[in-house]
């Protein structure tokens, strides 16, 4: 294990939003084939964490480094993170009008491979991923997220993560507004995209996702600070517990 | 700000430079005929000699120069733009070739190398019912499929219109665009020269679209054709015109007239790409007539052009007819798009629907000028209008200027206007995946274009979508 290199590795990161500083100095390393979990109450820093990894222009990385499999992440614009193998599944999906879900993938997949995919190839991976994710025929022609529910918009996340191939992908509350049978099918998603040389950081409130994809290592996010980590088993316990008795732990320790 | 006005005047340079890469190269010609600048009796006199027209046309464009002499320009819309336009320093006519051809084969090699960079035989061989290509002032190029001839589809250029169907076009000329409408429209009735004349015979659903394309080539050209078209009862006919020109530090004028006459139960859709250079001032008059139960649609797309003035209109004048309006405009540095959309309900149970859509970019203006009129005896019609305009960057503007005058209360009108920004989220998301700004930007404004594209024929989809591109590229904003 010493000997490995971690595949994403952030350290100190800071964020501000606004001028207000969310997150206050986090860290974490990801090693291939590891799923990682940040849990954390709303309003702990941890969406924000995750949109100023991908990159996000209001939301400023004052203070850290990040590195995706050995290259630097904080000089990149989005594109090129995306390009760098960063993945983020949004929490609230946007609506491109009049793009659809098909012409839109085929665009990002020709960003990323700097080539324009064969038609018949595309269509076939394309409807491939779509019955896998229990995705309707029709959406292909449908406008990006335009109408879609919230268990579509999610859906329609992980397909783009299916068909990208990420080597990190951060998915921020994709299981918010799934019921359990989107959120199985989702979680069969992300489970069928795993692998050993990718890394998965699921960004969640809840523990019920973590049912269905098991995290290797578990953070608890407070106020911008990662304040506990450990195994699955404590996903379990904030799930029993919720998160008072931590934010209580947190500042017994402060006290002390 | 000098830096800007610096970087934006490089921009305009590098646009241009594309636009000229593609479109804008001109050809030196020797013309068949060209008569001196400038606009009087005399050069309508000359005209009209040379076309060998009827005493009553001849009569008609005397009495149409003494209505374009006699109005102001416009006292309304880009009043400082259109008062730079300089009537004394223009060509009013040039004959490039002494007669027109039905074969490409025997069209002038430079002037069918220009069509050919167009691409435009190639579009006939395709998919084109027939087509007809005016080089400055008159139609070089007309053919159309011999078996829509022989079903009896009339389509010439409009000279030959009025020499072989003389009947047809003395009844209709200018009973839908009158001389006394507005400056331009008198001006191209006395000086008007090419443009398309079709009928189409009652019943006939011709499947093919027939095209023109009008190309100016000249510094200074003022272009002015004059098209009608007449659908007769229960017939259908698609009409496609495309129009470029070269780029030069002088402007040059494009002033066409377009009637359309929808008989009962006929079907007219009358499809615009106009892809204008920025020096070019486009000011156009298209209306439509439609009769019981009949169908006019026009589909306008406007891009390019230093000013362009254009209001698709339908007379909605017989119980049942339809009228539908899209456009689409595209207003980048230092253009403004003036488009909209007219409908008269002069009958009742018509109905009629507008959609526009406009884009502007860096410091492009792009305007909606509507007006729907429903006459008081003209109940049960039904009306929606919707504006959707586009602006990227800080500077772009757009405004919206739409009138109902409705005259009684049995109609039912739907009205609905947004101006959005591409917003930064949007940006982001598409970023996040992989798109650079620049694509996610053009993605953004082709989606934003869609319920446009879509309607139009393949072939002039993926053109209209190269030339977005193209205006998009390396956007300021």
């Amino acid at each position: 294990m010493a000997d490995k290199k971690p595949l994403f590795e952030f350290k100190e990161i800071h964020v501000e939003v606004e001028g207000k500083e969310v997150v206050r100095g986090v860290s974490m390393q990801i090693f291939p084939g590891e799923i990682h979990a940040i849990m954390g109450p709303n309003g702990s820093g941890k969406s924000s964490l995750s949109n100023a990894l991908m990159g996000h222009p209001d939301y400023a990385i004052t203070k850290g480094t990040a590195s995706l499999d050995g290259q630097s992440l904080l000089e990149m614009s989005a594109d090129e993170r995306s390009l760098a193998g960063l993945f983020l599944a949004f929490q609230y999906p946007l609506a491109i009008p009049g793009v659809t879900v098909a012409n839109f993938m085929r665009t990002a997949l020709k960003s990323h491979r700097g080539k324009e995919a064969d038609m018949s190839d595309f269509r076939k991976l394309f409807l491939k991923e779509m019955e896998a994710l229990s995705i309707d025929r029709a959406f292909a022609t449908r406008y990006l997220n335009e109408g879609f529910s919230g268990g579509e918009k999610k859906r329609v996340e992980i397909l783009q993560m299916s068909m990208l191939k990420p080597k990190i992908a951060l998915l921020d509350e994709t299981d918010s507004g799934l019921d359990i049978d989107a959120l199985k099918t989702v979680s069969d998603g992300i489970n069928r995209f795993h692998n050993d040389t990718n890394g998965i950081l699921l960004v969640t409130h809840y523990q019920r996702l973590l049912n269905y994809v098991k995290p290797h290592h578990v953070h608890v996010m407070i106020h911008g600070k990662f304040v506990k980590a450990g195994g699955p088993e404590l996903a379990l316990q904030l799930e029993e517990k919720g998160y008072d008795w931590i934010e209580q732990e947190t500042r017994d320790k402060v006290e002390a | 700000m000098a830096d800007s006005a610096k970087q934006k005047h490089e921009k305009l340079a590098s646009l241009n430079a594309d636009y000229a890469a593609k479109y804008g190269f001109h050809d030196p010609v020797d013309y068949f005929h060209k008569g001196a600048k400038g606009i009087n009796h005399e050069v309508v006199e000359m005209i009209s000699r040379m076309k060998k027209e009827p005493k009553w046309m001849s009569e008609r464009r005397h009495e149409a120069l003494d209505i374009f002499f006699s109005k102001p320009i416009p006292l309304w819309g880009n009043t400082q733009l259109l008062n730079e336009i300089d009537f004394a320093n223009i060509y009013y006519f040039m004959k490039p070739v002494e007669e027109q051809s039905t074969d490409w084969a025997d069209v002038p090699e430079y002037i069918k190398k220009t069509f050919d960079r167009l691409g435009i035989p190639e579009a006939e061989k395709r998919f084109l019912g027939g087509l007809s290509a005016q080089y400055e002032s008159e139609v070089v190029y007309h053919s159309m499929r011999e078996d829509l001839k022989k079903q009896g589809v009339i389509f010439l250029d409009m000279d030959s219109g009025l020499r072989e169907q003389e009947e047809i076009v003395s009844k209709y000329f200018g009973t839908v665009v009158p001389s006394t409408d507005n400056k331009f429209a008198a001006l191209n009735t006395a000086v008007w020269s090419g443009g398309s004349f079709i009928y189409v015979p009652p019943g006939l659903d011709v499947k093919v679209p027939l095209q023109a394309y009008f190309r100016i080539n000249a510094e200074n050209m003022g272009q002015f054709e004059r098209t009608l078209i007449i659908a007769d009862k229960g017939s259908r006919v698609h009409y496609i015109e495309g129009c470029t020109a070269p780029i030069y530090s002088t402007n040059s004028l494009h002033s066409a007239v377009v009637e359309v006459i929808a008989l009962e139960d006929a079907y007219i859709r009358y499809t615009t790409i106009q892809n204008w250079a920025r020096n070019i001032f486009n000011l156009v008059t298209k209306r439509a007539s439609a009769y019981r139960n009949a169908t006019v649609e026009w589909v306008d797309g406007n891009i390019g052009s230093r000013l362009s003035m254009k209001y698709p209109c339908i007379q909605l004048l017989g119980e049942g007819a339809k009228a539908e309006i899209l456009s689409v405009a595209f207003a980048g540095i230092d253009q403004h798009q003036d488009a909209g959309a007219k409908v008269i309900h002069a009958a009742s149970s018509t109905s009629s629907r507008i959609t526009s859509k406009s884009i502007s970019k860096d410091n492009g203006r792009a305007s909606y000028r509507g007006l729907v009129k429903i006459y008081k005896n003209a109940v049960n019609c039904k009306v929606s209008v919707e504006c959707d305009a586009l602006l990227i960057g800080e500077e772009a503007r757009s405004d919206t200027y739409p009138t109902m005058e409705i005259d009684n209360d049995q109609v039912k009108v739907e009205h609905e206007a947004r101006v959005s920004k591409v917003a930064e989220e949007q940006l982001f998301y598409l970023t996040s995946r992989g798109l650079s700004e620049d694509e996610a930007r053009l993605l953004i404004v082709n989606g934003f274009m869609e319920p446009f594209t879509k309607e139009l024929p393949m072939e002039y989809a993926v053109e209209l979508n190269r030339l977005i591109e193209l205006e998009m590229e390396g956007s300021i904003g």
